[in-house]
């Protein structure tokens, strides 16, 4: 049998949940989740810088799995989802975690996994000057992201990117994003 | 030349580029999915005004939030006016933050650090 992809985010997302989300990821839901987001944050009264960084955060996060999902393994229970990705959004004590998942190609996770390990490595100086860098030499891909996502999300909320890729089968992997967005000063 | 007009979305900023006035502004949101889409007209048409642009060009940023992708696309905009400033005309870059919003201010840090055009950073205090 293969890897349970939902049982190992379920573990990752337990909290208190303010959004779960499984399914197709197009522009339609990311409107949607934006809205209802935007809405809760307003709600329970968050201080705007805090409301900022969460939304811009959530933008990079969806539109990372809008630009890059790999398409699902065909044993998959979900084969209508052309763009296959579980979100989850949990208030934490003095923040928000953005928890995303998504199948990758077992042949792609070590570029990722080396791109992650250089922005966990870096300063927040040094990430300034990654972004920058790529900002100014790297052109939009085909796939149509700037390459920016993953550095913006590391440099906007100051932490480390927690992730876990998880064998599902010989040619398919679930990568599983950890994000904290907390307050900062 | 005609101005660009384009009303603000949910995704996508408000635009006014004036060649008559040379003032031009993006404001509001720009976090579309395909930004190159959004952005490639007004790249275009910077590239006619650049032909035979006013003595001054100010250009008013005014922004909510924009994704990486429009970040690329704002550049391709700062390059089209770093090329009008270099051939001897006065550009100006107006870049408006809100108070606490460091993230904005440091974006435009960023760009005021690769584009040779002169920024002025401007805290909107509510």
């Amino acid at each position: 049998m293969s890897f349970n992809v939902e049982h190992y985010f379920s573990e990752l997302a337990n909290g208190n949940n303010i959004l779960f989300y499984k399914g197709n990821i197009d522009s339609d839901l990311i409107n949607r989740v934006l809205d209802t987001v935007e809405e809760k944050l307003a709600a329970g009264n968050e201080q705007s810088k805090l409301r900022k960084k969460v939304y811009n955060v959530l933008v990079e996060s969806l539109q990372n799995l809008y630009h890059h999902v790999d398409k699902v393994p065909d044993d998959f229970e979900d084969q209508t989802s052309e763009k296959y990705g579980i979100l989850a959004i949990n208030k934490v004590d003095g923040g928000y975690k953005i928890i995303t998942g998504n199948f990758i190609r077992s042949d792609n996770v070590d570029k990722l996994e080396e791109k992650i390990k250089r922005i966990n490595r870096a300063s927040h100086e040094e990430i300034t000057e990654l972004y920058k860098f790529i900002l100014n030499h790297q052109r939009i891909s085909s796939k149509g992201g700037g390459g920016l996502g993953l550095v913006d999300i590391a440099r906007k909320t100051g932490n480390k990117l927690e992730y876990t890729f998880k064998e599902y089968d010989k040619k398919c992997s679930f990568f599983y994003l950890n994000i904290l967005v907390g307050e900062t000063n | 030349m005609e101005p660009i007009i384009i009303e603000g979305t949910p995704k996508t900023p408000t635009i006014k580029f004036d060649a008559k006035e040379g003032v031009f502004e993006i404001k509001g949101r720009s976090i579309p999915e395909n930004s190159v889409e959004f952005y490639k007209p007004l790249v275009d048409w910077l590239e006619i005004y650049k032909e035979s642009p006013l003595n001054k060009t100010v250009v008013n940023i005014r922004l909510e939030y924009f994704n990486t992708s429009s970040s690329k696309c704002i550049l391709d905009v700062f390059k089209k006016l770093e090329a009008i400033h270099k051939a001897k005309n006065d550009v100006e870059v107006n870049w408006y933050y809100e108070e606490d919003d460091e993230d904005m201010l440091e974006a435009g840090e960023d760009y005021e650090s690769i584009i040779r055009v002169p920024f002025k950073m401007i805290e909107i205090v509510e």
